[in-house]
């Protein structure tokens, strides 16, 4: 069955302009008779924060799980960093996601660590990148100072609230300097105050570290803010591709009725 | 009715037949590097820990109660002398393993059910994946081989203690000295009684922390999950050790001649 994905702008020409970071062709994954993703396209190019949208269930963060190695597709290819992921062995794979960090939705810290624990542990497996380090503490500091919390560095993730675990989060994926971050949900769960700090935090930390981002959320204050680009997730395709001002003003009523919501 | 006997007894041999593929899992990824040696320690001493106070007091408990209790029916026999050797003998052929494994299932299993369970449903186990540690070797293998060679220990501790408990009875309800006590026991006893006690032991404590990890590890998404992970790993965890104690006195039975 052939299908139409509604291009709003072509971006035919940034891919001979720009570096693209990360290329996902044909994505398709199913749960039993579920089918989440039916033949998903997207690239990311270098410096550029990507937002993919999409209501709650409509494969965003079964994408990003794919993308990042955390879940096998069915058929599909995805290169990051021009490193195809299906093809990668485990050690491969663990020193590309070295230069992704990756935020989840609920922050994922590690219950029984302390904040500074928590920053450290990505450590431990990528001694090579970070060189020859004696003492761990200037680097999760630096990190900490670029969420604002270093004051927080041995405090344990149960003393922390939302926000701050949050902003955590982000540290650790920080840590290892990586290149792209992946971004689930970011401000789900948060107060509006709280999401805005995130949204302008994540803003400083792209302009200080020159990183990429993907960001999957559906809200759409902060897609508003944060995209440079935008691409629509419905019925397991990207079904439309823009800035913000392109898709709040498409006439496509898929499109409408979900800025309408 | 039938179908739904059918239908739990075909998900009874699906969950053994994953368990073993958990298991095959674990031996694979056990041997292989890099080791996590001081995760292996801070979850030697967890286990132990975690566990010890409740195994001395239950065994010390039993073994006063076994000998209250089976005291009056010796003597009826005029078999009382034969006390202590009737008691170290069951403490340590069957009651002392079972019990401190069957504790320990409540205690251990239960934990890390619940433990691995909300890693996996907070997204935890993802973050370690991602972030270039192999999850199931730092939180797996480390947890089944801390409970594997913890669990004889408290079982020798467990032991102890019961025979202890029982020796207080002889001495105030029949004036025997510990030393004749103990003697009396060390003497009944065999490598036949050790040997095998000390190697199911071995056996339970891995399969309480295989099988609680497999299931926190592969917990249902949501709070729901892992409670349902931490009631079933001790539920089946007691039916896992059942099993291997009925094995264990049968190779034993072969080997032994009891």
């Amino acid at each position: 069955m052939k299908r139409e994905t509604h291009s709003i702008r072509t971006n035919a020409q940034e891919d001979l302009e720009r570096e693209v970071i990360i290329d996902i062709r044909d994505l398709y994954k199913s749960f039993g008779k579920v089918h989440v993703l039916k033949g998903f396209n997207m690239k990311l190019y270098k410096g550029e924060n990507l937002v993919v949208m999409g209501k709650s269930g409509s494969g965003k963060s079964v994408m990003i799980k794919c993308l990042i190695g955390l879940i096998k597709p069915d058929s599909g290819y995805i290169s990051v960093m021009n490193n195809e992921i299906k093809t990668l062995n485990r050690e491969t794979l663990d020193t590309l996601r070295s230069d992704i960090g990756f935020l989840f939705q609920g922050s994922a810290l590690y219950d029984s660590m302390t904040v500074r624990e928590n920053l450290e542990f990505p450590m431990r497996r990528h001694k090579k990148k970070l060189g020859p380090l004696t003492d761990t503490t200037p680097l999760v500091l630096e990190a900490l100072e670029s969420v604002g919390l270093a004051d927080a560095i041995d405090l344990m993730p149960a003393e922390l609230s939302g926000g701050m675990k949050r902003r955590v989060a982000l540290a650790r994926t920080l840590i290892l300097q990586p290149k792209i971050i992946l971004y689930d949900e970011p401000t789900s769960g948060l107060d509006p105050i709280t999401s805005k700090e995130i949204i302008e935090l994540m803003l400083r930390i792209q302009a200080k570290y020159g990183t990429s981002s993907l960001i999957i959320t559906h809200d759409v204050d902060c897609a508003r803010v944060i995209s440079d680009r935008m691409i629509l997730l419905v019925d397991g395709i990207n079904y439309a591709e823009g800035t913000y001002e392109d898709l709040i003003t498409s006439a496509d009523p898929k499109v409408e009725a979900f800025f309408k919501k | 009715m039938t179908l739904e006997f059918t239908k739990n007894i075909r998900q009874f041999f699906i969950e053994i037949g994953e368990l073993s593929y958990f298991a095959g899992r674990f031996f694979r990824e056990a041997v292989k590097p890099p080791f996590e040696f001081k995760e292996l320690l801070r979850q030697c001493y967890q286990m132990g820990n975690r566990s010890l106070v409740l195994v001395l007091v239950t065994s010390f408990i039993i073994g006063l109660v076994l000998d209250l209790q089976s005291r009056p029916t010796m003597e009826q026999f005029g078999a009382v002398s034969m006390m202590p050797n009737m008691v170290g003998i069951s403490i340590v052929r069957e009651l002392g393993p079972v019990i401190t494994a069957l504790v320990c299932a409540g205690r251990i299993a239960s934990g890390i059910g619940a433990e691995l369970g909300s890693m996996r449903v907070t997204e935890q186990i993802d973050a370690m994946e991602v972030s270039g540690t192999n999850p199931f070797k730092y939180l797996v293998v480390t947890r089944v081989m801390a409970t594997t060679l913890m669990l004889p220990l408290l079982v020798i501790l467990g032991d102890g203690l019961a025979l202890y408990g029982s020796a207080l009875v002889e001495y105030f309800k029949g004036a025997v000295s510990f030393q004749l006590y103990f003697t009396t026991v060390f003497d009944a006893l065999s490598y036949g009684d050790l040997i095998p006690a000390t190697a199911k032991s071995f056996f339970f404590g891995f399969a309480i922390g295989l099988v609680g990890c497999y299931k926190g590890y592969y917990c249902k998404k949501g709070t729901a999950g892992v409670g349902v992970a931490a009631n079933t790993a001790v539920v089946f965890t007691s039916m896992v050790l059942f099993v291997i104690d009925f094995v264990a006195v049968f190779i034993s039975d072969i080997f032994y001649d009891l």
